[in-house]
């Protein structure tokens, strides 16, 4: 098994994870977190599977910049909306 | 060099950013004008886009000189004009309405906001690869987003948040398969994919287009992933309801047009009965709650979830050259125009009423009477009467399902079209009655109501410059 292949389904499991919780959890804070998993998960893969014969491809190190950028984007959004809501007093966890 | 600078391409993302940054200058609540002046200009650059495409066939641009793959093509061809014609034209009047709206209601930050929309919305419909429609879907979400939870009351910051992380699961999906793709491929451009994907795409391939397919549907809202639309539109004040039913929906449908026309066109076939089969159910549901809601906002909201069901229809009588792509297009066209008026009108009867439930609408016909006939305009291009747009994507539809001998369609769109007019109905039999001795009506500023109505005439009058249409769409991206 090379280490790309090893990141990539760790990715895998990783996003499953998040998914799950996504879906399951009822706490905001903690479906916030979930996914944040979750686009780790796909950022693993995106890395680990483009890494053929130790050459790394610097397309996908760009996508997955790019792609931090918009989940932290999204997480402050999710952050901003869950503290509103607590601060009314429609806290759910 | 001056045709690159002059090329309307990259000016149709610049020019909303451009104004929503100066409209976030100023301060809040201000900005509207410009927004105006700069949707009058874009509207102009997609016409002569669709002239330029029409004449020279579709082309790309590279921003900033840097071509792909580290760098970002922009591609524009028929079908990607088209929407991009489609969102000025909605956004334009829409942006008229807000100003008088907004001249009522208090609101803080709706002109950035709806400036960053809409040059997500512009550069979706221009992106040539997997990734740039990620992070296109993934700013137009958040501007979304940010637009529900404007009025900052905890229901809307509910729905806001609720609708938020629906999206950002769903996007999750799509980037994995993604990711998937890339591993598998080395490439995400559009152009470049179809060829490698092929007739028979490996089991990697398949379950990436899952996970795209799943995160597209449930951000279209198709059914079963309608639950978060009606909260979401709903409740949003007017003219976000009307972005939103009008435009923003119609983004990822038009991914999954994209990805079934082109890479993934060997794997279309299968998953089109499922679509339809959703786009039915979804028409039937949908129609339903429009008809037992109460409140008028929510009915025009369900109603949207029952017309995105008619543009799902479309997959499994796609074929190359035939009717299904010109019904779907000419359905997104129909729909946005419509429902753009119908969520304008339902604004405007809104406040003139001050109550948003069905039995406040008692009296509105003598009132405002220019809006109640925007709304019937409207309503007849949903419910499918010649010769509006409504009417024509219908017509299109059932020829392509008797052309294909598929009878069931074609009672699937007669029966939402039925079922269409029965809450139209439902609203203007309610406004025709009189007002009880203690209604209180409120003035409501002219250039709404106009607004309203230049939007449903023109959801009504689309159906005959179809032509025009037919040929643009024909334009297609050949190497």
């Amino acid at each position: 098994m090379t280490p790309g292949l090893l990141y990539a389904l760790t990715g895998i499991a990783l996003f499953a994870l998040g998914l799950a919780g996504v879906i399951l959890l009822r706490q905001t804070l903690r479906r916030i977190l979930a996914f944040n998993l979750m686009g780790s998960g796909a950022f693993l893969v995106l890395v680990g599977l483009a890494q053929r014969g130790g050459v790394v491809d610097p397309v996908p190190q760009a996508m997955v910049l790019t792609g931090i950028v918009v989940a932290v984007a999204s997480t402050a959004l999710a952050l901003a909306l869950a503290r509103r809501l607590a601060e009314d007093g429609h806290e759910d966890g | 060099m001056a045709d690159t600078f002059l090329d309307p391409l990259p000016w149709l993302i610049i020019l909303p950013l451009a104004w929503a940054s100066l409209a976030f200058l100023v301060g809040e609540g201000r900005g509207g004008r410009l927004a105006v002046a700069g949707l009058a200009v874009q509207l102009a650059l997609a016409l002569i886009l669709a002239v330029q495409v029409m004449a020279q066939g579709a082309r790309v641009h590279a921003v900033g000189g840097w071509g792909a793959s580290l760098g970002i093509d922009l591609l524009a061809d028929g079908l990607s004009v088209a929407m991009l014609l489609l969102t000025q034209a909605v956004a334009l009047p829409l942006a008229v309405y807000a100003r008088a709206y907004f001249s009522e209601v208090a609101q803080t930050t709706f002109w950035p906001l709806a400036g960053f929309l809409l040059a997500a919305l512009n550069a979706l419909f221009l992106s040539a690869d997997l990734f740039n429609l990620y992070v296109t879907l993934e700013l137009l979400s958040l501007a979304a987003v940010g637009l529900v939870a404007m009025s900052g009351k905890p229901a809307q910051v509910d729905a806001a948040l609720r609708y938020l992380l629906v999206s950002l699961t769903a996007s999750g999906a799509y980037l994995m398969g993604v990711a998937l793709i890339y591993g598998a491929y080395g490439t995400v451009s559009l152009a470049g994919l179809a060829p490698l994907v092929g007739a028979d795409p490996p089991l990697i391939t398949q379950l990436a287009a899952g996970l795209m397919l799943a995160g597209l549907l449930a951000k279209t809202a198709l059914f079963p992933f309608h639950f978060w639309l009606p909260a979401a539109h709903g409740g949003a004040p007017a003219p976000v309801s009307a972005l939103l039913s009008a435009l923003v929906v119609k983004a990822t449908f038009y991914m999954v047009l994209r990805l079934a026309l082109g890479p993934f066109a060997a794997l279309a076939d299968d998953a089109a009965p499922l679509l339809g089969a959703l786009g039915a159910a979804a028409i039937l549901w949908g129609s339903w709650r429009a008809l037992t809601t109460h409140h008028i906002k929510m009915l025009v909201a369900w109603s949207t979830v029952a017309q995105l069901g008619y543009l799902f229809l479309l997959f499994p009588l796609l074929e190359p050259g035939g009717a299904a792509l010109r019904a779907g297009v000419m359905q997104a066209f129909a729909h946005g125009l419509a429902k753009a008026a119908m969520f304008a009108a339902a604004g405007v009867l809104m406040l003139s009423t001050g109550r948003d439930t069905l039995e406040g609408l008692a009296g509105v016909a003598g009132r405002v009477p220019v809006t109640l006939f925007a709304f019937a305009l409207a309503g007849v291009t949903l419910m499918g009467l010649p010769p509006s747009g409504g009417f024509l994507a219908k017509w299109l539809l059932i020829e392509a399902a008797l052309e294909q001998g598929q009878w069931g369609w074609v009672v699937v769109v007669i029966g939402g079209g039925l079922l269409a007019a029965a809450y139209v109905f439902k609203v203007l039999r309610q406004a025709f009655l009189l007002a009880p001795a203690s209604a209180h009506f409120h003035r409501v500023p002219r250039a709404m109501e106009w607004s309203a109505f230049l939007l449903a005439a023109a959801s009504v009058l689309i159906g005959l410059r179809a032509t025009e249409g037919v040929a643009l769409l024909g334009v297609e991206f050949g190497p």
